[in-house]
């Protein structure tokens, strides 16, 4: 390559680099997120007065803390390609079980301890299910889903509040950033659970045979990589955070109740698609998840600003994003093979 | 023909050994004590048309399937392998033909994937990617590591599949048709790995369908014909056309019978000189199928293509059928130019194409013969025309009886029933549209004599009163037997067109090995 | 008679039924007149096997639809939102009339949620057929978005009609019989003779069994598609209609909540496959009647009717675990090796 060319094709192919960036199916949905997430806040900063603060960025994390948590479970599951309908029905149980063991007079450290570990059981025992006897992950969830919903009845069918100090402190205190900014103790929780969930993913085996049953389960085992052992971990991971997502949704709203968390499945799936993971599995973020759920948060504080506006289109609105981010992603992928 | 092991002993002792395997399916006997050997440092070339029992051998080896009988031996030890992690493990690697790695990974992980470099406890990308770089440069390969696999060309993919191979430091490297989706710098490119591979001391096993490129790499050859060792070989020693009838060879002890069981009376497939074209192809082609190609079909003439696999007969064959969409050239029937997009739209003008790949592109299993039969006639017609449930039955059983279906009642599902009986199924469905051109891919593949011998007779009269059909077989005495003219097809291009007068098979097996025609004058039948 | 047996063991009816069997059991044990249905005092039917019978109606419906469109390897998750959608619409214009018990109007009423589901049906197939999206996915959209659209309708209130007309659909009696029964009843003997009198069954069954074997022998895939989800789209519409004039009420977020999931369940319990293929509409009956039947007999055992979702995932897991691969492959090991050991046993009985 002569010197005189140097500079333009230096350019050239930096934009073609990020052309490739951009429509990659890897990382092009998620940086789309990421684009429509500063476009939805600067738009509500130009219309809202008082809507560009960190501290509503801020509420953003604290309110949506435990759908953070139930997005990075549900990354694990989409990443191999299956669903987990049971999330929410799991985070109900496990606020119930927090509240009735609280009333109980348990110790909240061990109350904790008892929901993740039940609650990791029972993915456990959903991916037996789907890996032992192929029941497709939508109907092994489903019968999960219905089990959890049910137990919180049997345990409790009223709504029972959390008085205990250690929920209640959790609830009201505020970690000072600085500046007059703060954060929630369970936003403290999300980000550390993102990090590990970043890390596993990016750096064990286990988290690249996570995207490997995704891309082709049956090329991953001629590889030689452990996809049985992975395919049932994965739905451990989701009871695991849907069980911490219900920690979190107690110490939030302070209170168990069987009928809390309805529909939350959805949510947590919307987040993970709009965040640019795959539904079919095999390309995708932990960290586009987060995004997913904050561009969610987002759409639901500018109707909360726009007043007018009713709540119902948030879900219209979720809708259309859906929309938008499946065919984005369909072309990305269909222009590869 | 030669049976017996003609190749000499090497003084080296071999570094696989396979004596007397057999595996069977229900069914199908689809290996029957087969002994197979490979030396270090040699290119290996296994042999064989659809069936003969290839890719289970090679299953066999890396422990994909577990055999019913026979010992493997692996540098003189026995080993038996009940998954290919185990195979992988103890030296022996494959490339599979559709390439087994995972598109949605970065090439670096494709390589190294099972044995990543790891620090602090996790995976160390960056000496991922310089391992990956460096094992990707042996192999003179100029692609970004860190790069998603399936952004690049599946030559490439296949390249990186062996860098795999390579790393895992394999005594056994088994390559299953890794040229057929490349072209001749990569094939070049391909084979300058392999030789080095060899010369390290690496056994290679190669599998293709291109001939050249057979004799071009291989030391030794085996053989294999309907799950049958026919025999191994030192490449340089056996003469292309020997190969070729080793191949496809002769059934001699079924040939009069089936003569006779075909014909009743004296044949009659005289050369149909000047009969009004029903189908002109000029230069229909599909990128990486088949180059250009012209074809006429007369009516009621029976036209064989001649190859062997991967030669572009069935590609041909689908681009007339419908069912893959051409990239160039123009196809006319009865005059009027057409535009195929869809198999729909070759039945509309009465094309049926009847494919090789009778489970999954034929026959719907969990259906029962009546519906299979129906099923074309129905979709022709719509599904608010139903045909009344009188004339399917009536249909379904003219069929059985007049194809001879063994089959309990109309009622059984497809699945249930024989190859044969469900290859007859199939045929019953595309003459229940009536078609002008009916297009058998391999029809009689798999199946056992008796039918095979009378869906020759069946080709036979339909032709007599009228079809035109497209005769696909991989048997040179059934496209002889049957066709008025034969297109022969080598290496995706067609070398020849003659009128079937006084053909044989040697002229054939000449034309499909060579490529070039000896005494036989090329004609087209057009002229 | 062992054949006999034998047969309808490996009959794919014979676990729901004996599922329904076995419940209605437990119910005659728990409730001694529990079969026995009475006439009222207005000649209507009564007792406990006509309120299963009506109070399955909806899901039955929607499970007739849903079984056509899993026939062929799909799924439909929004027919809960469209339920919501069609309620929504139809409460709307009868409440915007200045007549509420006029029956033109309810009917007017019926026909507008009917069409506009059509078109949410037709919006599936289009997603599915021509842009080639995944159906779990592609009906997931209008799954989350139906229910904004439905309290885009409402605005966000429950609209509580009275009109008589339409009561009528969902609580009315003809003849002595529910209306909901017999619009169920109706619409699955119109689906049978839709789809098993024209060839659409066949062709159906054919795209989900092998959709490249059928692209060759000429089936238009893309209209079927475009039919199914359709069918299915005013299914749960009826469904829905059903449904809100029982509560005489629409509610955009309640309406139809969670009836895919039952609506599925019903499918997968009457023995078709989620991969799609060979469906039985009688299975989705017995299906849906096992699922109504569980509810009722959680409430006639005693058990607090909250735990009744307890006992559908065990029906879930159970019928799952015993359709499962893996146990086929189970039984067939176990008969073989029954076979195997046959002469011993036949000379034992012999004795």
């Amino acid at each position: 390559m002569s010197a005189a060319l140097a500079p333009a094709s230096a350019f050239t192919r930096a934009r073609h680099k990020v052309v490739d960036v951009f429509t990659s199916p890897k990382s092009g949905p998620v940086l789309v997120t990421a684009v429509l997430f500063v476009l939805i806040f600067l738009a509500g900063s130009l219309r809202y007065r008082g809507f560009f603060s960190g501290q509503v960025l801020l509420n953003l994390l604290i309110d949506n803390s435990y759908l953070i948590v139930l997005a990075i479970g549900m990354s694990f599951v989409i990443l191999t390609g299956g669903i987990d309908l049971s999330v929410g029905a799991v985070v109900a149980l496990s606020t119930i079980i927090a509240a009735r063991l609280l009333q109980a007079g348990w110790n909240p450290v061990a109350v904790i301890a008892v929901i993740l570990v039940a609650t990791s059981t029972l993915g456990l025992l959903v991916g037996l299910m789907i890996h032992i006897f192929k029941v497709q992950p939508f109907i092994a969830t489903l019968a999960a889903m219905f089990l959890a919903r049910g137990l919180c009845y049997i345990i409790a069918k009223e709504s029972i509040s959390i008085d205990h100090p250690f929920f209640v402190a959790m609830a009201n205190l505020r970690i000072p950033l600085g500046f007059g900014l703060s954060v929630s103790p369970s936003v403290v929780v999300a980000l550390v659970a993102l990090a590990i969930g970043a890390w596993v993913l990016q750096y064990t085996r286990f988290g690249r045979t996570t995207y490997a049953i995704g891309g082709g389960e049956q090329s991953g085992m001629l590889m030689g990589l452990p996809t049985s052992r992975t395919k049932v971990l994965v739905y451990v991971i989701s009871g695991f955070c849907s069980g911490l997502a219900g920690v979190l949704y107690a110490f939030y709203t302070l209170s168990g109740y069987a009928l809390t968390a309805v529909g939350t499945e959805l949510d947590a799936i919307a987040a993970v698609v709009i965040g640019g993971t795959l539904l079919s599995g095999g390309y995708g973020f932990v960290v586009g998840s987060a995004l997913g759920v904050l561009v969610l948060g987002l759409i639901q504080t500018i109707i909360t600003f726009e007043g007018t506006l009713s709540s119902w289109w948030t879900k219209i609105f979720i809708g259309a994003l859906l929309l938008v981010f499946i065919i984005l992603q369909k072309v990305l992928t269909s222009r590869r093979t | 023909m030669p049976d017996s092991v003609k190749a000499p002993v090497p003084t080296q002792a071999p570094v696989v050994e396979m004596t007397d395997i057999s595996i069977s399916f229900p069914g199908v006997k689809a290996l029957d004590g087969v002994d197979f050997r490979m030396f270090p440092g040699e290119v290996h070339s296994l042999m064989g048309e659809n069936g003969a029992g290839k890719s289970t051998l090679i299953k066999a080896l890396t422990g994909v399937y577990s055999v019913d009988s026979g010992l493997i031996r692996l540098g003189g030890e026995h080993v038996t392998f009940s998954e290919p992690a185990q195979a992988q493990a103890a030296g022996i690697s494959t490339v599979y033909q559709e390439v087994n790695l995972l598109g949605n990974l970065t090439v670096a992980e494709n390589v190294l994937l099972g044995r990543e470099p790891r620090r602090f406890g996790g995976i160390d990308w960056r000496a991922m990617r310089r391992r990956a770089a460096e094992i990707l440069e042996g192999l003179s390969l100029d692609v970004d590591p860190n790069s998603l696999l399936n952004s690049h060309s599946l030559a490439v993919q296949q390249l990186v599949a062996i860098a795999r191979a390579i790393d895992i430091k394999a005594k056994v490297l088994i390559l299953d048709e890794p040229t057929s989706s490349l072209d001749l710098e990569e094939v070049a490119e391909l084979f300058r790995v392999i030789r080095s591979l060899k010369e390290s001391g690496v056994a290679i096993l190669f599998v293709s369908h291109f001939l050249d490129q057979v004799y071009e790499i291989s030391d030794r050859l085996t053989v294999l014909r309907n799950g049958q060792l026919v025999g191994e070989y030192l490449t340089p020693e056996l003469l292309r056309i020997d190969l070729v009838q080793a191949m496809i060879g002769k059934e001699l002890a079924t040939l009069d019978d089936l003569e006779n069981k075909v014909h009743s009376g004296e044949r009659d497939v005289a050369p149909t000189d000047g009969v009004a074209p029903f189908l002109v192809a000029s230069g229909i082609t599909r990128k990486g199928a088949i180059a250009p190609v012209d074809l006429v079909i007369g009516a009621g003439e029976v036209v064989g293509l001649a190859g062997l696999l991967g030669s572009g007969r069935t590609e041909v064959a689908r681009l007339i059928g419908g069912v893959d969409r051409t990239d160039g050239g123009q196809l006319e029937v009865q005059g009027a130019t057409i535009k195929l997009r869809t198999p729909r739209q070759a039945i509309k003008h009465r094309i049926a194409y009847s494919s090789e790949n009778r489970r999954a592109e034929g026959i719907v299993d969990e259906l029962s013969v009546r519906d299979n039969v129906i099923l074309a006639l129905q979709a022709d017609r719509g599904w608010f025309r139903p045909i009344p449930r009188k004339r399917q039955d009536e249909l379904a059983a003219s069929y059985i009886e007049a194809l001879n279906i063994k089959t309990p009642s109309a009622d059984t599902p497809v699945r249930n029933l024989s190859g044969g009986n469900q290859q007859k199924v199939l045929l019953a469905r595309w003459l229940a549209i009536a078609p002008r051109l009916l297009i058998l891919d391999e029809p009689t593949r798999g199946i056992d004599v008796g039918a095979k011998a009378e869906i020759q007779k069946l080709v036979y009269s339909l032709a007599e009163n009228g079809m035109s059909v497209l005769f696909i077989s991989a048997e040179l005495e059934e496209v002889l037997r049957l066709s008025n003219r034969i297109v022969v097809l080598r290496d995706r291009q067609k070398v020849a067109d003659l009128l079937n007068d006084g053909l044989d098979v040697d002229d054939l097996l000449a034309l499909i090995a060579e490529g070039v025609t000896e005494p036989e004058p090329v004609t087209g039948a057009a002229s | 008679m062992k054949q006999y047996v034998g047969r309808a063991f490996t009959h794919r009816l014979f676990w729901p039924v004996a599922m329904l069997v076995a419940l209605l059991a437990i119910n005659v044990i728990a409730v001694p007149g529990f079969l026995v249905i009475t006439v009222n005092a207005q000649g209507h039917l009564f007792g406990s096997v006509i309120d299963i019978v009506r109070n399955g109606a909806p899901t039955l419906i929607i499970a007739v639809g849903m079984t056509l469109v899993i026939a062929t390897r799909g799924i439909d998750l929004s027919v809960g939102s469209v339920c919501a959608i069609a309620g929504a619409v139809a409460c709307s214009i009868i409440l915007g009339s200045p007549n509420p018990d006029d029956p033109v109007v309810v009917g007017i009423a019926v026909l507008a949620a009917i069409g506009l589901s059509l078109l949410m049906g037709l919006w599936n197939g289009f997603l599915v057929a021509v842009l080639g999206i995944q159906p779990i996915i592609a009906t997931l959209i209008l799954m989350t978005a139906g229910r904004g659209i439905a309290m885009l309708i409402t605005e966000g209130n429950i609209l509580t009609v009275e009109s008589a007309p339409f009561k009528f659909l969902g609580s009315g009696f003809l003849l002595g019989i529910p209306v909901a029964t017999i619009i169920g009843a109706v619409i699955i003997t119109v689906a049978a003779l839709l789809t098993r009198r024209t060839a659409l069954g066949l062709l159906i069954e054919s795209v989900g069994i092998n959709p490249e074997a059928s692209r060759q022998a000429g089936v238009r895939a893309r209209g079927l598609l475009f039919t199914v989800y359709a069918f299915c789209a005013v299914l749960a519409a009826i469904a829905g209609l059903i449904l809100t004039s029982n509560q005489t009420a629409a509610d955009a977020n309640n309406t139809g909540l969670f009836i895919e999931l039952d609506a599925i369940l019903a499918v997968v319990l009457g023995g078709t496959s989620l991969n799609g293929g060979r469906y039985s509409l009688a299975g989705t009956l017995v299906g849906a009647l096992v699922i109504q039947t569980l509810v009722t007999t959680v409430y006639t055992v005693g058990i607090p009717p909250i735990a009744t979702m307890v006992f559908k995932a065990a029906v879930v897991t159970a019928v799952c675990l015993l359709q499962s691969e893996t146990t086929t492959a189970a039984f067939a090991r176990w008969r073989r090796r029954s076979v195997a050991r046959k002469p011993v046993t036949e000379a034992v009985v012999s004795q």
